[in-house]
């Protein structure tokens, strides 16, 4: 079955006619995603490289979509999300960086009591290998496994698929669920949907300092996910700066350092690889398999 | 960013959050000035973006017109944590019965504003946030509904115990909600927030940090930025939409993504290099990026080699390799280059290179460990 991305996933993307829309609908195309077509607000009715183009995403939703990507330049970012929402989209991925923390704290509010599932701002999406991708995650580097993937980094997220790939273990779904200070999907959230999904044998989480949602992750593991895991936190070396004055001190209980967070990890019972490639030799470690195979 | 003290304080003050009387001084004589005008005694406080100026020695008190003058020469002259101290804010002195705590912040786990206060204000909050957890009100504020009286009304009161002292701090803090919202704030603190013996509530300090993701919002704000407090060159990269720290090592780093630079220099470390830097040339770059990612990197003289890993995403890799090219045509590049490129044209990135006489390394691990030999003075 796999999280959030299925055979079933029909995609509208919002921004098809911008560079980076344009370049990754075929990209998601080619690995056999179904594009139902996109928006461009004007251009309705009207066919870009291939792919429909609709006015509003409800539009597209009426051609059969159920889900939206948004390559949308910052400045019309927000209203793109709305306009998913109100559409009510499955599921919501928003690659867009640059959004004002305090505008996605009103899109936030506005997913209460609704069952859409916002991914990111400022993220990579979501893909499921061998069956479809929703954002930028090249899915020549992916495999499809057993593992499930959430992190709030995109290219660090591209480096532990790659190496996991490397060494023959599959993944399940890969969630990238973006580096923002309010993102949509949580740690949290994506951890439930892995707890509750057959295919997922064991989890791996890819932290950076800042916050404290490794900390609040980490316990969720040891209580409540029932299945192994293994993290990663980068910023190790980075020099302070990341914290917010006081306030963000005291609200994550602490300055929200790599050390605080490995600690955090490793109380819960899981081991933190100090690189992409030995996260990948801990997942093999944890599944008990040997050197040269994976469950792919 | 982050903006003075005086700046926070007009803000304060325009929307009726009360603060003392104060002038901003450039000179001892102009402290001298404000110091005529307000009366002493006064404050002498030190206008520099850093915290901890008290311990410093960024504030003192003045009792008379010429003392106030001498402790502007003092602290005028002063560097706090390397910063340069070039204005100080002379303030009217208040009669201080006790010193609370107030601010509102984004809360990543709740993903909304959250007030924060204490009966245990001034200099060591965080120490009682760590040793008594207990002294610290939080009241989550819902977005859709916003802090109105009564959402604070119950930890203000166990705060300040009096209900008119409680009325006047609500009020404060509703205005400092609007601050915060109005102004895509995501610090607002007030520390100490000051009973005085009349029995008025007033910010005796004031930080005020906004979103640098909404200030093409508020150009009013954006000029108040100081530029003596950012590193000429993290500027320098600002305006060109990269994200750069300066670092003490030898290894100039081009990276895409913030996680991946930040494992890069983690990663730099365990194999016993030291990074120069981080930088992040962020998503859907343009070859220019990297020519100005390579001129910033190599303005640093210890720089003896360039790390550049990139894992394509939305970034394509033969922008990134043409955009290397044109600065080793551009820019004279003095110090070896060791390149990963993977990804997104990963192919086309490649070839790009190659035809320049340029190999790129299959994994991160292996471009590590290249650049760490090659800045010991090995070769590539």
């Amino acid at each position: 079955m796999a999280i959030l991305v299925n055979k079933d996933t029909k995609v509208c993307v919002q921004g098809i006619t911008g560079r980076d829309g344009s370049f990754h609908s075929h990209r998601m195309a080619e690995y056999g995603t179904h594009i139902v077509g996109g928006t461009r607000p004007g251009k309705g009715g009207a066919e870009h490289e291939g792919f429909p183009v609709f006015d509003t995403v409800a539009e597209a939703k009426a051609a059969g979509a159920n889900s939206s990507v948004i390559y949308v330049p910052v400045a019309g970012a927000v209203d793109a999300m709305y306009e998913s929402i109100e559409a009510s989209m499955d599921l919501i991925v928003c690659v867009t960086e640059g959004i004002p923390a305090n505008d996605m704290v009103r899109v936030v509010a506005s997913l209460r009591g609704r069952a859409s599932r916002l991914v990111g701002p400022n993220c990579p999406g979501v893909i499921t290998p061998g069956v479809a991708s929703v954002g930028i995650i090249p899915g020549r580097i992916a495999i499809p496994g057993r593992v499930g993937i959430v992190s709030r980094s995109g290219t660090l997220t591209y480096e532990v698929i790659h190496a996991l790939t490397r060494l023959g273990i599959g993944q399940s779904t890969c969630v990238g669920i973006g580096g923002d200070q309010v993102p949509g999907m949580s740690f949290l959230d994506v951890l439930e949907l892995f707890r509750d999904d057959p295919d997922t044998d064991l989890v791996v989480l890819i932290g950076e300092i800042g916050g404290s949602d490794e900390q609040i992750a980490a316990r969720y593991i040891a209580q409540e996910l029932g299945k192994p895991a293994v993290a990663f936190v980068a910023g190790q070396t980075a020099p302070p700066g990341k914290r917010m004055g006081h306030a963000g001190a005291i609200i994550s209980g602490g300055e929200g350092t790599a050390a605080e967070k490995i600690a955090a990890f490793q109380a819960a019972g899981v081991p933190v690889g100090e690189s992409p490639g030995q996260v990948a030799e801990l997942v093999r470690a944890r599944l008990r398999l040997p050197e040269g195979s994976g469950t792919a | 960013m982050k903006i003075h003290e005086y700046q926070a304080k007009r803000l304060f003050a325009e929307i009726g959050i009360p603060v003392p009387e104060g002038r901003l001084a450039h000179t001892p004589d102009e402290a001298a000035q404000a110091a005529q005008e307000l009366g002493p005694p006064v404050a002498v406080k030190a206008q520099v973006l850093v915290g901890g100026r008290g311990k410093a020695g960024g504030i003192k008190l003045a009792a008379s017109v010429s003392e106030a003058e001498d402790r502007a020469a003092e602290i005028l002259g002063m560097e706090i944590k390397g910063l340069p101290v070039r204005s100080v804010l002379v303030e009217r002195t208040a009669d201080i019965r006790s010193e609370l705590y107030l601010s509102i912040a984004l809360d990543r786990a709740s993903r909304a504003p959250l007030l924060l206060g204490s009966a245990m204000g001034g200099v060591d909050i965080e120490e009682v946030a760590r040793t008594r957890p207990e002294a610290i009100e939080r009241v989550p504020i819902d977005p859709e509904f916003g802090l109105r009286p009564y959402t604070a009304w119950a930890a203000l009161r166990r705060m300040l115990g009096d209900p008119d002292l409680t009325r006047q701090a609500v009020r404060i803090a509703g205005k400092l909600y609007s601050l915060f919202m109005d102004l895509d704030s995501s610090l607002v603190e007030i520390n100490p927030l000051i009973v005085t013996g009349e029995g008025q509530v007033m910010a005796l300090d004031a930080k005020v940090n906004l979103d640098d993701n909404a200030l093409h919002r508020h150009p009013q704000l954006d000029a108040l930025r100081d530029l003596d407090a950012e590193d000429p060159r993290e500027r320098d990269a600002k305006a060109n939409d990269l994200s750069f720290v300066a670092l003490e090592g030898e290894i100039g780093c081009i990276v895409n993504g913030a996680g991946l630079a930040m494992a890069t220099m983690d990663m730099v470390k365990h194999a016993g290099g030291r990074p120069a830097n981080f930088l992040d040339v962020g998503g859907s770059s343009r070859p220019e990026k990297v020519l100005h990612a390579m001129r910033i990197i190599l303005a640093d003289p210890q720089v003896r080699v360039i790390l550049l890993n990139i894992f394509g995403g939305i970034t394509r890799c033969d922008d990134i390799a043409q955009g290397l090219i044109a600065a080793r045509t551009e820019l004279g590049v003095r110090v070896p280059i060791v390149a990963r490129l993977t990804g997104t044209n990963e192919q086309e990135g490649r070839a790009l290179l190659r035809s320049v006489g340029l190999e790129s390394a299959e994994t991160m691990e292996e471009a590590v460990r290249t650049a760490v030999r090659v800045a010991e003075g090995g070769v590539a």
